[in-house]
């Protein structure tokens, strides 16, 4: 089997590629910039084109006119490149333009650290840029998944007509592991797009735009917008549940934090503690109705971040105080160790 | 005559995308230059025959609109980028003719980065700069070109050097590049002058549809709403006035010797794309590793030493070959807060079951390559562990009762082999020995396959083998 071992980091350009992509423009940042260098070795080779551009937020205008043009395009950065990105992609959202962003999460705010946090949970669960719009978000926690969501990116980007981020944390890019990747995408099962604008005559009368001057027209618009992210919070969700059947306490975390709540469950179902892990694999669309569907049955939730408690307002807002949703963060590049997990769901059973 | 009075084809006859009553006039105010110019533009795509092949970018500002009026493909974007949006349009169509079309404030203030980066890059675009020293759009503010003295909603009592600084020559910086294949500073004044902007903006574009060269054409133009002037006054303030600080003229133009740029992208079938991106069968024999695996390997390993003692890379080929031995497994490198207190080092995880985390807080074994190493992750180790020590660099045995301990003087048996650098092989050969999880006719057979550095595999396999001697003497 076509297997590799090989860094988050490389495993989403290779999935990209696979996809389909044909464009990649970045700038170097740490700790997402090995994914600039995947891109610049394969992307030219594989028909591609790669760019370092001079700026993120000339990066992202690229992908603008990439996508613009019919192409599945992709970026990449961390935290502060990303704010700086916000601009275009909100125009992307607007134009309805299909692109892919990776996000590998560093300490913050301001120049932060190069290590791993998930202080980017709002600035792109919640949009990040100006205007009524949204992001899917997609949260791998292996490298296996670097490929796997990396490829789903793509196909939802199309699909909606909607920018995807890809949204994980230093470990889960700079962390190897065996990757298994599948055969590339055919051309022809890439979406034929009529919108586009490649300098064609049947693409001649396109028009690609976010501005619509007029109250009503833009109204319309962005409800159109709106009706699209219910669909999509209609159909997309995903999740990963571990021994949530009969938990008592359901642990609540994504990227690499979820795979430290995986081997703590394991130590506690060991000890007899009926716990159990809840891991959005989707960050938006946001997975409320499972959230609510375990606030009728488990007696305590506990989120875990490494933010300040951005993900858990979310949590918050499906259990709307039915059940007690506990919090545990380590933030400025520290990761929760096993230990201190465990150490929480004991206090919080305890208390019970 | 005929002619002359046509509009063009590259123009739509009825401006439909236009909100409101009026669906044939443009949006543009009396005496602004943006109707010629775009006049100007249409004949010269339409005279060429590339209306088809067309792309034009509308930026911020008065021309915002303009895919109102041209039946070529729009794109509409952000203030100042329109440079890096048609970089990404170009490279993905390279016969696409990409036209962007900026004003002052959108080029030269700020998307000034966009502009100098795509012209230094030389994408084939042809970029037409319209200067009317002010901000129309937003209500007359100072643009970058805003001339000395010159009253503007946020100059109120004129542009001072003092707090504004001078108007900023953009085709004068653009020409410093190498790339640019034409710049000239044209102008929208008398019939003349339009006549010879014409002439630029067909040289321009054909630089793009013959050779796909740069072209920055920078047309001074009337903005008389925006400076409170009559049309024939606007005309005459930038013939008489604007004139003075942008002078006209071609200020670069190597259209004679430009050979001309390719765009285009390789044409790679998908069947072709694991090959090209190294992704290769990885080689697992059954037969042969059925001696060794083991149903309940769980190794945390820690591996720290000094940066350039080949730490990460010995954490890499012990997961790729426990990879080779269908044991789950993963490598996480001294990242982040692991970084503190100047050790290289990396956690693998080698187990027969599902890898939760990847972070080794409390390793199994623990392969210190030097003493602060040592020092800093020996309490750490679980109780029954093992740790590995370079004995030839670190001058203390582990203090610790509870674990296996196994000195290794591996720097020195590597300088024995004549390399100081392969002591890390020296402790795998020694390790997967002690260990006895994995068959070391494979680790010799795929070190091929893991090592970047082909030339050094035989020795890399020799460290390995004298490592492994090493634990069969000692045991």
């Amino acid at each position: 089997m076509p297997k590799q071992f090989l860094k988050g980091n490389e495993a989403v350009v290779k999935g990209a590629i696979l996809a389909g992509c044909k464009a990649y423009y970045g700038y170097p940042i740490t700790p997402a910039s090995e994914i600039a260098h995947a891109a610049a070795l394969y992307f030219p080779r594989a028909g591609g084109t790669f760019i370092q551009a001079e700026s993120e937020i000339a990066a992202i205008n690229m992908v603008y006119g990439a996508s613009s043009a019919g192409l599945r395009a992709m970026t990449a950065s961390s935290g502060p490149g990303i704010s700086l990105k916000q601009e275009g992609v909100s125009y992307c959202a607007g134009s309805e333009l299909p692109c892919v962003i990776v996000d590998i999460m560093r300490g913050g705010p301001g120049l932060g650290s190069i290590a791993p946090e998930q202080s980017d949970y709002n600035q792109v669960v919640k949009g990040g840029g100006h205007g009524n719009y949204k992001n899917i978000v997609l949260a791998p926690n292996s490298v296996q998944e670097m490929c796997d969501l990396g490829i789903l990116a793509f196909d939802l980007a199309d699909k909606y007509r909607n920018p995807v981020f890809v949204l994980t944390d230093g470990f889960i890019g700079q962390m190897m592991e065996p990757v298994e990747f599948p055969e590339p995408i055919a051309q022809e099962k890439i979406p034929e797009k009529s919108w586009v604008v490649k300098g064609t005559i049947e693409t001649s009368d396109n028009v690609i735009t976010s501005i619509e001057l007029d109250p009503d027209d833009l109204e319309r618009h962005v409800n159109k917008l709106q009706k699209k992210y219910s669909i999509i919070e209609e159909q997309e969700v995903r999740v990963e549940e571990y021994h949530t059947d009969d938990a008592e306490i359901v642990l609540i975390g994504y990227g690499i934090v979820s795979r430290i709540i995986h081997s703590v469950i394991d130590e506690l179902r060991e000890e007899g503690v009926k716990a159990g892990m809840l891991r959005p694999i989707t960050l938006f669309p946001f997975p409320k109705k499972k959230i609510a569907e375990l606030t009728e049955r488990v007696k305590f939730f506990l989120t875990l971040e490494m933010s300040n408690g951005q993900m858990v307002d979310d949590v918050r807002l499906v259990v709307e105080g039915k059940k007690p949703v506990y919090f545990y963060n380590r933030m400025g590049g520290n990761v929760p160790s096993m230990k201190e997990v465990h150490d929480k769901v004991m206090k919080i059973m305890r208390l019970s | 005559m005929n002619k002359v009075l046509r509009k063009s084809d590259v123009f739509y006859d009825v401006y439909e995308r236009r909100p409101g009553a009026d669906k044939l006039t443009t949006t543009y105010c009396p005496g602004c230059g943006h109707g010629i110019l775009h006049k100007l533009i249409a004949e010269a795509l339409e005279d060429f025959g590339v209306q088809d092949r067309t792309i034009f970018i509308s930026p911020v500002g008065c021309s915002v609109f303009a895919y109102y009026y041209f039946h070529t493909g729009n794109v509409q974007v952000a203030h100042g980028r329109a440079p890096a949006v048609g970089t990404g349009l170009k490279r993905a169509n390279p016969n696409s003719i990409v036209i962007s079309y900026q004003g002052d404030g959108d080029l030269a203030a700020i998307g000034g980065l966009e502009i100098i980066n795509a012209a230094n890059r030389g994408e084939g675009l042809t970029v037409f700069f319209v200067n009317n020293a002010i901000y129309g759009m937003t209500g007359g503010q100072m643009a970058p070109t805003t001339l000395i003295g010159q009253i503007t909603m946020t100059t109120p009592l004129g542009r001072s050097v003092e707090n504004e600084g001078y108007p900023i020559h953009m085709s004068e910086i653009i020409a410093t590049l190498e790339a640019p294949v034409y710049v000239e500073r044209v102008m929208l004044g008398d019939t003349k002058s339009i006549m010879h902007t014409r002439k630029a903006v067909r040289k321009a574009l054909k630089i793009q549809i013959e050779k796909n060269g740069f072209s920055f054409i920078e047309v001074l133009s009337a903005c008389p709403s925006g400076w409170k002037m009559t049309p024939i006054q606007g005309e005459k303030w930038v013939t008489d006035t604007m004139t003075k600080y942008f002078p006209l003229g071609v200020i670069k133009d190597i259209s004679d010797t430009f050979e001309g740029r390719d765009f285009s992208r390789k044409n790679v079938e998908p069947s072709e794309l694991h090959e090209i991106l190294d992704i290769k069968e990885t080689r697992i024999d059954a037969e042969k590793i059925a001696p060794f695996i083991m149903k309940s390997v769980a190794e945390e390993i820690k591996i720290a030493g000094f940066g350039g003692q080949g730490v990460l890379s010995l954490g890499t080929v012990l997961s790729e070959m426990g990879m080779r031995h269908n044991y789950e497994v993963s490598w996480l490198p001294s990242y982040g807060p692991e970084m503190r207190g100047g050790t290289a080092n990396c956690s693998v995880k080698i187990s027969s079951k599902k890898i939760g985390s990847p972070v080794v807080a409390n390793p199994t074994i623990l392969i210190a390559m030097n003493r602060p190493s040592l020092d800093k992750f020996e309490t750490d180790v679980v109780s029954g562990g093992l740790i590995v020590y370079d004995s030839s660099l670190i001058d203390r045995a582990p203090t610790r009762t509870d674990v296996t301990v196994i000195p290794i003087p591996a720097t020195k048996m590597a300088d024995e082999l004549g390399n100081t650098k392969i002591a890390n092989m020296i402790i795998v050969g020694a390790l997967i020995k002690h260990l006895g999880i994995m068959s070391q006719e494979i680790v010799l057979d795929s070190l091929g396959d893991v090592l970047k550095r082909k030339k050094l595999v035989p020795l890399n396999q020799k460290a390995i083998l004298k490592g492994a001697e090493f634990i069969k003497n000692i045991k």
